[in-house]
């Protein structure tokens, strides 16, 4: 597309406004994404905590997970028995919430919710 | 780049976020995960449109926003005709040349129940009618829930609901919910599915077909909710996959008109057992019970007629 | 329908003067010209009258392949606001045209489309507000649309219905304004009646309104993602308004500018307010629209039997011209407004006033002064009616007497005295 001209950006404020001359026009956000830099983990009473040695890579908790914080890395990871995984499954504890919908999913019981202690 | 190639195990799902956490929406939330599937089915050249609604408000807060894609909302009640409007200049920018008209950008509708069953139908009929290149997508989570539950005309027989409380006179809702599928149908557009986010493969696979979809499409999704249905946090896909299992919510595929089921129940669950992992039923006789199982009994049957096989089975306690 | 303009430039004194063939048309047809001229991208249409036939021109145009346009069939006038909207946040060219009831329908995205500060334009064939349903003229729907953050431009007659809308399309997109713009036509007195106009054709409007370049302004675009129609908090959401507060102002200095410009051009000068024999007035009265052309009338009338009368038109009514107007009013004798809505239950019911003397209040201008409320839903208003509200404005300057409430003239039964005593 031709955004070739960039007369726009004049309107796009300043990441973070302090007034409201710096604000964007319209209340737009033109930060895409920029909810990630928040933190959710304080909603959180319960965190999950996957066992490795447990986890067949199946992908579920990834794919149920309503807050994308089951991070699916290219790590490899041998397991007890040898058996070699090329990705493992993290858990993303800035944004995890708790809700324990990995563990409830989890089809080897590989993911254990522990309370959080403060 | 969209999802292009069919999607037949859960491993054809991209892996790329597009949608950012960090959003306010609650814990177990099933809108959340159908949002996170649905934006990397759509991929980075597609405009959102989106109604008022929980999705709306617990993802762009100023300053933040939890959306990759170039987005829009207006209103409750006009998800319909904002993306009507967003395709209809996309058209013609292309066509002048402003925009590379053989770039595909598509053009993505998103609103809750609320904002597509009731205040926001008439501009989702205009949509569909005008045969807009638009691809709506509905959660449905079957009440008011961004107001704190109130009900829907796509509320179940017999849920609580703020406002179809349970007492001495009235209990729950009394009407089942509206057929959406059919107004969808009597539109006669040419891609109509549900969905459940408890079938991520099936829904990604509909959310592609939806996307390839020249014309306006419709793709239906439950979308449990914690705290309206009154169910644990935990328990968000076993709810979603119940309620297919028991035949509440059958997935269906609608090509020009012809039905398909495409996730097969041989042997149906007792609706009970869906209706008691859920608070929202929790004050549901035996009586009422049976009488909701009866009302699912011949829906199925409907549906059996209507693809033309026995696609959702008996029920088998 | 086929039109061919004859454009001819011609030298004059150094201005560069186009003059368009000469034709008959009504306001309605006016306004699809312009539309036509300014090589919309989207029009949303839905009929209601008395602007139909603005829809269906446009439908007309674009079926003739005289405008390159996409025509969204919506299926109400919600839809109709809220798509032209979607589609200027998409970087288009849009437009839709509405009445009464209609605007009343969409009232909720007038707000949303100055608060996104999309730069849509909109014609507006006024007429009066249901029940009891009424097709013909009155402000009630335009006055009832002044809070909601558009630029407001009202027409005299067919000439301005094209002129407005075209100077409409480069103020809405100017990149100090951003914010929609309505034109109004009188209901019937304007949409229906022909009328002389001279269209300037594609050519001119667009080297008047040019079509900026995309991404000129923040659009809806996938190379550079941004999220429009957030959720104001407390935080931000009052920031948010005040720069609509600030916009709107500015906006005043765009007008001005393409008023002058316009003139300069085309030898029609176009300004916040129209001053009509104010050089030596005592008596003055305000008013707007078609009506203005009434009250004219009404002057040249008094003028004849020697009564120093005045009149000044608004042309603008958002953002108020209040220095304009107060600086008009500022050596006159009496001063009063004549319109066609009303604000009900409110401290003067005649809503033009209220804000005149406002505007000359907190400039310390207070002088003897009345309002008038005629032609509710079509009611003819006759120029021997406008004498003689000058003559009641006479009478007051006179006495000295304070007038504390709006006369209702024409009312059957009703003599607009007793509006003092209730």
């Amino acid at each position: 597309m031709s955004l070739k001209d960039e007369g726009f950006k004049r309107y796009l404020g300043k990441k973070y406004p302090e007034t409201w001359r710096d604000m964007p026009i319209a209340a737009i956000v033109p930060w895409p994404g920029n909810t990630a830099e928040v933190k959710t983990h304080a909603w959180r009473t319960i965190r999950p905590v996957i066992n490795q040695d447990k986890c067949i890579r199946c992908r579920l908790c990834w794919t149920f997970c309503p807050d994308g914080a089951i991070l699916e890395v290219d790590e490899e990871y041998k397991t007890s028995s040898g058996r070699v995984f090329k990705v493992s499954y993290k858990v993303d504890y800035d944004h995890c919430k708790g809700c324990g919908i990995c563990a409830a999913e989890c089809p080897v019981n590989a993911i254990e919710m522990v309370p959080e202690e403060r | 780049m969209a999802l292009s190639k069919p999607v037949r195990t859960i491993w054809d799902i991209p892996r790329e976020e597009r949608f950012a956490p960090g959003h306010t929406m609650c814990q177990g939330c099933g809108a959340a995960i159908i949002m996170r599937h649905l934006t990397k089915v759509i991929g980075k050249d597609a405009i959102i449109v989106q109604a008022t609604g929980c999705v709306e408000v617990t993802t762009t807060a100023f300053p933040r926003t939890s959306w990759l894609n170039p987005w829009l909302h207006l209103a409750f009640e006009n998800a319909g005709a904002g993306a009507s409007g967003v395709e209809a200049a996309l058209k013609a920018l292309k066509r002048k040349g402003v925009i590379d008209p053989n770039r595909k950008i598509k053009v993505v509708a998103i609103a809750g129940d609320g904002g597509t069953f009731d205040i926001g139908l008439q501009s989702l009929s205009g949509m569909l009618e005008r045969g807009h290149n638009v691809m709506y997508v509905v959660y449905d989570n079957e009440a008011y829930m961004n107001t704190g539950i109130q009900r829907s005309g796509a509320t179940p027989l017999g849920a609580w609901t703020t406002t179809t409380p349970v007492g001495k006179k009235m209990r729950g809702e009394l009407r089942p919910k509206k057929d959406l599928i059919g107004i969808a149908l009597a539109h006669r557009i040419p891609y109509i599915a549900t969905a459940s986010p408890a079938y991520p493969t099936d829904m990604v696979e509909k959310l592609r077909k939806a996307y390839e979809t020249e014309g306006p499409s419709l793709v239906h999704i439950i979308s449990p909710c914690t705290p309206g249905w009154r169910i644990r946090n935990e328990d968000t896909i076993k709810v979603a996959r119940l309620a297919v299992l028991t035949g509440m919510w059958v997935l269906l595929e609608i090509v020009n008109g012809k039905p398909r089921v495409t996730v097969k129940v041989p042997k149906r669950k007792p609706v009970r057992e869906y209706l008691k992992l859920q608070g929202r039923f929790r004050h549901l006789t035996d009586e009422e019970i049976a009488r909701i199982q009866k009302m699912v009994d011949e829906y199925v049957e409907e549906i059996n007629r209507w693809v033309g096989e026995q696609a959702i089975g008996p029920v088998e306690e | 329908m086929s039109l061919t303009l004859e454009k001819k430039e011609e030298k004059k004194e150094g201005l560069k003067q186009v003059i368009g063939r000469r034709i008959a048309a009504t306001g309605n047809y006016a306004a699809a010209l312009a539309v036509r001229d300014a090589d919309i991208d989207v029009a949303a249409i839905y009929p209601i009258t008395p602007q139909v036939q603005i829809a269906e021109k446009i439908a007309e145009f674009v079926a003739d392949g005289e405008l390159d346009a996409e025509v969204i069939h919506v299926e109400g006038e919600h839809s109709a606001l809220s798509a032209v909207v979607a589609a200027a946040a998409t970087g288009a060219r849009a437009f839709t045209a509405t009445s009464s009831q209609g605007l009343e329908y969409m009232h909720e995205i007038l707000y949303i489309a100055s608060s996104l500060r999309q730069p849509v334009v909109m014609a507006l064939a006024t007429r009066a507000l249901s029940a009891p349903i009424n097709i013909w003229n009155d402000y009630a729907d335009a006055f009832g649309m002044r809070e909601t953050g558009w630029i407001m431009l009202f027409s005299e007659n067919v000439q301005e219905v094209y002129d407005n809308l075209v100077q409409a399309f480069r103020i809405a997109e100017h990149p100090d304004v951003l914010l929609p713009v309505v034109v109004t036509l009188d209901g019937y007195i304007l949409s229906h009646t022909v009328e002389p106009l001279e269209p300037l054709g594609r050519e001119e409007v667009l080297s008047f309104a040019p079509k900026r370049p995309r991404g000129y302004r923040p659009v809806l675009d996938p190379d550079y993602p941004i999220t429009v129609g957030t959720l104001g908090t407390p935080h931000w959401y009052y920031e948010a308004k005040y720069q609509q507060v600030v916009a709107l102002r500015e906006s005043k200095r765009v007008i001005e500018e393409a008023g002058r410009e316009f003139g300069k051009k085309y030898g029609r000068e176009y300004g916040l307010i129209e001053k009509y024999m104010m050089d030596d007035a005592e008596l003055a009265f305000v008013s707007l629209g078609a009506t203005a052309s009434l009250v004219k009338a009404a002057v040249d009338r008094l003028r004849k039997e020697g009564v120093k009368a005045g009149m000044i038109k608004i042309r603008v009514l958002r953002p108020f011209p209040a220095d304009e107007i107060a600086e008009a009013l500022e050596n006159v004798e009496a001063w009063a407004t004549l319109n066609r809505a009303i604000s009900y239950g409110a401290a003067i019911e005649e809503p033009l006033f209220t804000e005149i003397a406002a505007a000359l209040a907190v400039r310390g201008i207070v002088k003897p002064m009345a309002s008038f409320v005629h032609g509710m839903g079509g009611r003819d208003i006759f120029v021997r009616e406008i004498v003689e509200m000058y003559k009641k404005l006479d009478e007051i300057r006179r006495s000295g007497r304070r007038v504390k409430r709006t006369y209702f003239w024409g009312v059957k039964g009703h003599d607009p005295e007793e509006d003092q005593a209730m």
